[in-house]
């Protein structure tokens, strides 16, 4: 890439004379391609959101009818507005299921991978553009599949994000359609992970050595790992329980199986367990799918706004493999009590133990990376800072489901929904509104506005614990998860289902609060303050580039003289030493 | 705009992308297989030692799988020679031992669709027992490997084989690395016949 340094965008643009299609729509260029994904996401992340929110009116006020938009619904879902539980069980699976691989996957790998990774690296492109390009279209495949599956006769798919067998072999919903749609979402991330892989192997700027990558790098290499090997084999399952509903095979349905006082009419000898291995075999590692790219953004946004290196960087980019290696050897810890015998469940509990380790090490490095820095309170440091303890609270809240003595009482009820949300929620979601924050700037050449971003963080941290900490509680007391009106018709749940208002309410002012930055995103993207190519004043390779970086990414040879995060150095002349500034001029 | 160590290996890892791409969608079809072997595991172990009388009642065909063995490993070797002949220039050598490749899964898959064919007749279905259920699954999404490595070979022995003349050692890696598809695709079969039909 030796274009002359002058080269504006517009000339580039001139140089590339590519149709409305080629360049937005079917573009092989790694950033319209992340940002493709990125928008695709927050939509989905949305839509995702407003299933939750119907969920949450039926369980703070079951039997009501829904305002405004009950009528709406249709007399198959919500005959009078009234929420079927039926209607319920399909929100609750397809909130599940949206959330985690049509709106969190697609915006931490699909969307900040692709356009951060290959800048970051100081690559010109993706190593295999055109790949790159048919993944974000299988994933738009399965998002369509998905949406689509609400408007089937019977509904979407109602059993739950876990479509745990036999239920699922047999359901009459739209599990069918589900399974597709996952097909195609498998094949995209299949793609991406070969992509990244590759792409961090082979295309790296010269002297940008494995110990030189930034950490957001790192988890996107470690997470591409998971889902290239945690993925086929919920393909297989997914495959599996495919022919078990089309086919009347009996891969998960055992002998003699009674439904609605019948014996089924199938061969038998299966096992609904094996479906529980299998998935969970994908869904373990998936979890740390979520969180590591979240870890990533964090670093980044933390070395940068503290001005100060990473605290420990070795250590953590060790614990991140460690992590990604150990996350496949936990899965069963989600069957503590399905009875697979104690000798798994001691084995499983071991590992989860261990692998708490790593967690813990990257946390305590992010915190100890603080200590001593001159701190920038932007709105992007404001989400990393709200991501630690955030991601603490629901990593430690953990612990007592990874023993199964502890996780037998608290299997299956509102604990556990709210242990992992504080992980995917405000850990997850956080750190990935720090990333567009962050990045913001280098996509639209324009910065979001700072009080906006502001009036986005504070009622969202607030909302978010107002949403999650009541389920502990409740969950504390036995209230069971899946219960279409919030198990109001179980003793136990009577003093605590009054905090299901609390939670409901919260839910829609956490909606109130996303208006802010939806205005911000939009009004920014033409009105925003505009940023040269380095505005946080970032040592990373991706500021080097012009924003909004041209096809083909710099317009300067990239040669990589030190490490990333080189903030502050003792006899510089700014606070900041660029990874690819040579080392003596 | 060129993407570089698309056709020239890198410096350090001395190879180009499209080897370890390949690589790397390797392992992840080993899961794929992986999964499905232990899934004929576990399901084997969980048949209370019904097994053997599944297997004698689906009454599968030795002496054509054994065939069809035969001639998946020529396909590889006819393969290799393929590939054998880019690297000395050989187009029509390559042209020939390319179709032969294609044309030796054809004859897999039509021997397989006798076999399919014959099951059907005796009332075999995937329904009948959780053996034919596994039969049916693992060697169906063979079957559908197969038919992926025969469109991916015919491409570049047909249309795709204009490359030579323009750059002819991007062709030969394409080559090599769609031959190392096939001899996953055939590796597999290695497993499958003896899991299925001799064990």
């Amino acid at each position: 890439m030796a274009e002359p340094v002058h080269a504006s965008p517009a000339h580039d643009e001139h140089h590339h004379d590519q149709s409305f299609w080629r360049k937005y729509i079917f573009s092989t260029d790694h950033k319209v391609i992340g940002v493709q994904y990125s928008v695709t996401g927050l939509a989905f992340l949305f839509f995702g959101f407003v299933l939750m929110m119907l969920m949450r009116w039926n369980l703070a006020y079951p039997g009501e009818p829904i305002p405004f938009i009950g009528s709406l619904l249709g007399e198959n879902r919500a005959p009078g507005g009234i929420m079927l539980p039926d209607f319920y069980n399909e929100l609750g699976a397809m909130h599940g299921t949206i959330m985690v691989f049509l709106g969190v996957v697609p915006l931490a790998v699909g969307g900040f991978g692709n356009f951060v990774m290959p800048l970051q690296l100081g690559a010109p492109d993706m190593a295999f553009p055109r790949i790159n390009m048919i993944s974000y279209w299988c994933l738009f495949l399965g998002g369509v599949t998905m949406f689509a599956s609400f408007f089937l006769p019977n509904g979407a798919a109602g059993n739950g994000w876990t479509s745990y067998s036999p239920l699922a072999d047999i359901a009459l919903n739209g599990q069918t359609a589900w399974l597709i749609g996952m097909i195609f979402l498998i094949t995209s991330s299949l793609l991406g992970a070969v992509n990244f892989i590759t792409t961090a192997i082979q295309l790296r700027a010269p002297g940008m050595t494995w110990m030189r990558l930034p950490f957001f790098c790192w988890a996107q290499i470690v997470t591409a790992f998971l889902l290239l090997l945690a993925f086929p084999p919920l393909e297989a399952a997914g495959v599996l329980q495919l022919m078990d509903r089309v086919a009347n095979t009996s891969f998960f349905i055992p002998e003699g199986l009674v439904v609605g006082g019948e014996v089924l009419e199938r061969s038998g000898g299966g096992s609904p367990l094996l479906w529980q291995h299998l998935f969970w075999f994908l869904a373990h590692p998936e979890v740390y799918v979520l969180i590591l790219p979240a870890m990533g953004i964090v670093a980044e946004v933390i070395a940068n706004n503290s001005r100060k290196p990473l605290w420990g960087y070795r250590s953590m980019v060790y614990s991140l493999i460690f992590l990604g290696f150990m996350s496949f050897i936990v899965w069963a810890h989600h069957m503590f009590i399905t009875g697979m015998g104690s000798v798994m469940s001691t084995f499983f509990q071991t590992t989860t133990m261990i692998i708490s380790i790593p967690s813990v090490i990257i946390l305590s490095a992010l915190f100890i990376s603080l200590w001593g820095g001159s701190i920038r309170y932007n709105t992007p440091m404001l989400f990393a800072l709200g991501f630690l303890p955030m991601f603490g609270i629901g990593g430690l809240t953990g612990l007592p489901l990874g023993l199964s003595a502890a996780d037998i009482p608290l299997h299956d009820t509102y604990y556990v929904i709210g242990h992992f949300h504080y992980v995917v929620a405000p850990g997850t979601l956080f750190a990935l509104f720090a990333g567009v924050y962050y990045w913001f700037p280098k996509v639209t050449g324009r910065k979001m506005n700072e009080f906006l971003g502001q009036l986005h963080f504070w009622p969202s941290l607030v909302f978010m614990n107002g949403v999650f900490f009541p389920m502990m509680i409740q969950g504390l007391n036995g209230v069971s998860r899946r219960l279409a009106d919030g198990g109001i018709s179980y003793d136990f749940a009577g003093e605590v289902a009054g905090l299901n208002r609390m939670m409901s309410v919260s839910a829609w002012c956490l909606a109130l609060a996303q208006i802010p930055f939806i205005i911000n995103f939009f009004m920014s993207i033409r009105n925003g303050e505009k940023a040269g190519r380095n505005p946080w004043n970032s040592t990373t390779v991706e500021w080097l580039a012009p924003s909004p970086a041209p096809h083909g990414n710099f317009d300067q040879e990239i040669v990589v003289t030190r490490g990333p995060y080189e903030y502050s150095v003792p006899g510089s002349d700014k606070d900041y030493v660029p990874q690819a500034e040579p080392a003596s001029t | 705009m060129e993407i570089p160590y698309t056709v020239e290996a890198h410096p350090e890892t001395g190879l180009n992308n499209g080897k370890i791409g390949i690589w790397l969608f390797l392992t992840s079809e080993v899961m794929l297989f992986g999964a499905l072997f232990a899934t004929f595991i576990m399901l084997r172990i969980g048949s209370d030692g019904n097994w053997a009388a599944m297997q004698a009642e689906a009454e599968l065909n030795i002496p054509l799988a054994t065939l069809n063995t035969a001639v998946l490993i020529a396909s590889s070797l006819t393969m290799v020679m393929a590939w054998a002949s880019l690297m000395r220039g050989q187009l029509g050598r390559f042209k020939v031992f390319g179709w032969l490749t294609v044309g030796c899964g054809g004859i897999f898959l039509v021997i397989k669709y006798f076999e399919y064919t014959a099951k059907f007749e005796h009332h075999h279905y995937p329904e009948s027992s959780t053996f034919l259920a596994i039969y049916f699954a693992m060697t169906g999404l063979h079957a559908l490997h197969v038919i992926g490595g025969m469109a991916w070979n015919a491409y570049f022995t047909g249309p795709g084989s204009k490359l030579f003349h323009t750059n002819r050692q991007w062709l030969t890696d394409r080559v090599e690395h769609s031959g190392l598809f096939w001899h996953f695709v055939d590796l597999v079969w290695i497993f499958l016949f003896p899991v299925f039909y001799l064990l």
